[in-house]
């Protein structure tokens, strides 16, 4: 099955696809930013500042979703010793690292008319922030170490201890006294999130999900490229 | 109903401050990779040019070369 994620199979159809990526992701954070916005009503609380919310919330999902992907990808292709998928990892890492910042940011800034400070060392947003340590020393492990052997232990270590910070962020509304509330949005049971903010929020996060695809698409065949550019030089 | 969007009862600097960072941040990152994509791709052409017939069709025998080298732009 994994020969048919060999590079050389799949350029062809990842070197075509960032174009009509764009254009879908163009058309969805359109349709995202009217509800977001425009559309959505305020919240009886919180007034407008709950359309922070929709940035907000899809940059922390992305973050962990991406985080999750890369221990998964760098575990799997440790045992299998399959290259290509500490390519995807490493192609994966930086949008990654940006929506974990979006996230850390968009909540500092919702968190002063809500909580009225910044910044407070609470657990979710402090587990947050070593996430974003770990992103940050994951892509430094890839600067140092290149694309050799020892990148791939390197950075397949740093994702195994990085990934036991997931779960606690996202039980640390509940595990501990936080200034974050209980989690609106469950797959499980009801949710207690209106429609109405429900939609903009499932949107915005098809955007961010488009737009993460798309930057992971081009770093890809960067990649790709400086591998086959290194090719050339030994020939 | 302009001015209710951009004031937004006086959270209207927090909203948009968290969208405009976000945007922001998504160009940035999408323009870093472009020019790294590009970069790695005029390095390849320039590798590419510089190689004798015999190895310049060793080379453009693989497939994914020749993707390389008919991609003009990733977007």
């Amino acid at each position: 099955m994994f020969k048919y994620f060999e590079p050389n199979k799949i350029f062809s159809i990842t070197s075509k696809a960032p174009k009509y990526v764009l254009f879908l992701f163009i058309v969805i954070l359109s349709i995202g930013l009217t509800e977001a916005l425009i559309l959505s009503p305020e919240d009886y609380k919180q007034s407008h500042s709950v359309r922070i919310m929709y940035v907000h919330v899809p940059a922390a999902w992305i973050s962990l979703g991406i985080f999750s992907a890369i221990t998964f990808l760098s575990i799997v292709g440790y045992i299998f010793k399959i290259r290509n998928f500490f390519l995807i990892a490493k192609s994966l890492a930086s949008s990654g690292l940006v929506f974990n910042i979006i996230a850390l940011v968009t909540g500092s800034i919702w968190g002063k008319p809500t909580w009225g400070t910044w910044w407070a060392w609470d657990a979710r947003i402090t587990s947050m922030l070593i996430l974003a340590l770990f992103y940050i020393m994951y892509l430094v492990a890839w600067r140092i170490f290149e694309d050799s052997d020892k990148a791939f232990k390197v950075t397949s270590i740093i994702t195994i201890l990085g990934i036991i910070n997931v779960p606690i962020i996202k039980y640390s509304v509940d595990w501990w006294n936080t200034l974050h509330q209980p989690a609106s949005i469950n797959i499980l049971s009801k949710s207690s999130i209106h429609i109405s903010m429900l939609f903009p929020l499932i949107t915005m996060t098809a955007a961010f999900a488009l737009f993460s695809l798309l930057i992971f698409l081009m770093k890809y065949n960067t990649e790709l490229i400086k591998i086959k550019n290194r090719g050339l030089d030994r020939l | 109903m302009i001015e209710s969007l951009f004031f937004m009862n006086g959270y209207g600097l927090y909203v948009w401050s968290a969208f405009s960072f976000t945007l922001v941040s998504f160009l940035t990152l999408f323009l870093i990779i472009k020019v790294q994509y590009n970069k790695e791709r005029n390095k390849f052409i320039a590798k590419f040019g510089s190689l004798n017939s015999e190895r310049a069709a060793f080379a453009k025998s693989q497939k994914i070369n020749k993707e390389i080298l008919s991609n003009t732009s990733i977007i």
